[in-house]
């Protein structure tokens, strides 16, 4: 691919940069990313990806956009209201670079379409609000030797930290979804718009780091910040070769669909 | 003895504790929403009374968070 002027002209401010350059940009034009949840992870993610000319952005999402989504989900605005969350982004995408092709999926991910679906990207973003799906994504970009960057926010705090085949994954970390009443939803517990924003962003830079071969990604670390201290933290982890999926002896041998929680948003 | 929590000094008025006493003892309240390393290395669920914690040991929480 060459850079067209009006290319070169749109990432002027990348190509200026020593670690992206015309060579980071093309990478960044060819780079397919799916970003799993259209919502308040998502929505910055996308807005950065397709601003910074990702070839293909993909979007996973069976919601429609709701009042109590504009707080914080940044790509929906309020004449979006009732619409599917995929079609309201995909339109701010295609307004905003048409460079981005968009693909669509208005379905719920599953460990039906999951292998399927992945398979078409590069790099997964997790904006999903819920376990069952974070572990699936895990497992499937386990399986198929996928990176892809994880991402959870409640209240104040966010979490953060990035798989590449070989590295520790979420399973290392955390074993297996959280019984069902230990852990809040943002719908239950809150979540200060800004904070999605923060971390959506943070997994967005980890995305084109992946596509440009640049710096060292948040692998083998989890990224964690409280924004009420303002704190930034990471903590070294290591793989566990006790994990059930990517351990010496894995327990896990194929995708499940976990129970689905109730963490939505009209509760 | 003195161990670091969170990256944080904090002062056990014992010689020794285990992992679970320090949850109590840090109002963690359910070790089931939270993910324990002790000095780089995950400490198995079932293992929470029986590991311990040390002088200059250092412990980190890591929280499940599900929203997004």
């Amino acid at each position: 691919m060459n850079l067209s002027e009006e290319q070169i002209e749109r990432y002027s401010r990348h190509i200026i940069l020593a670690d992206v350059g015309p060579e980071g940009q093309e990478a960044i034009l060819h780079g397919k990313v799916l970003i799993v949840g259209a919502g308040g992870l998502g929505s910055p993610a996308a807005l950065y990806l397709a601003a910074a000319g990702v070839g293909t952005i993909g979007l996973i999402d069976n919601d429609e956009v709701d009042l109590t989504n504009l707080q914080r989900q940044i790509i929906h605005a309020t004449p979006d209201l009732n619409k599917p969350k995929v079609l309201s982004a995909k339109e701010k995408i295609e307004k905003l670079n048409p460079d981005v092709e968009t693909v669509i999926y208005r379905e719920r991910i599953t460990s039906e379409n999951i292998m399927g679906i992945i398979q078409e990207y590069d790099f997964l973003i997790d904006g999903t609000d819920n376990f069952p799906t974070k572990f699936l994504i895990n497992d499937a970009c386990v399986f198929a030797q996928k990176s892809f960057s994880h991402g959870g926010v409640l209240r104040f705090k966010g979490q953060t930290m990035t798989y590449t085949p070989g590295n520790a994954c979420y399973r290392c970390v955390f074993r297996s979804p959280p019984p069902k009443d230990a852990v809040p939803s943002c719908s239950q517990a809150g979540i200060l718009g800004s904070i999605a924003g923060i971390l959506g962003t943070i997994q967005a830079t980890e995305a084109l780091k992946y596509l440009i071969g640049k710096g060292h990604l948040l692998t083998n670390r989890v990224l964690t910040f409280d924004a009420m201290q303002m704190e930034f933290r990471t903590v070294n982890i290591e793989r566990d070769h006790r994990c059930p999926i990517c351990g010496d002896n894995p327990t896990i041998k194929e995708l499940s669909d976990e129970e689905q929680p109730v963490c939505d948003l009209k509760q | 003895m003195i161990i670091k929590v969170n990256g944080k000094e904090q002062e056990i008025g014992k010689n020794e504790i285990s992992v679970y006493e320090l949850l109590m003892e840090n109002n963690v309240g359910r070790p089931d929403m939270v993910s324990i390393q002790l000095n780089g290395k995950f400490v198995d669920k079932d293992e929470l009374q029986t590991t311990l914690v040390k002088d200059k040991d250092e412990v980190d929480y890591l929280y499940f968070m599900g929203g997004g």
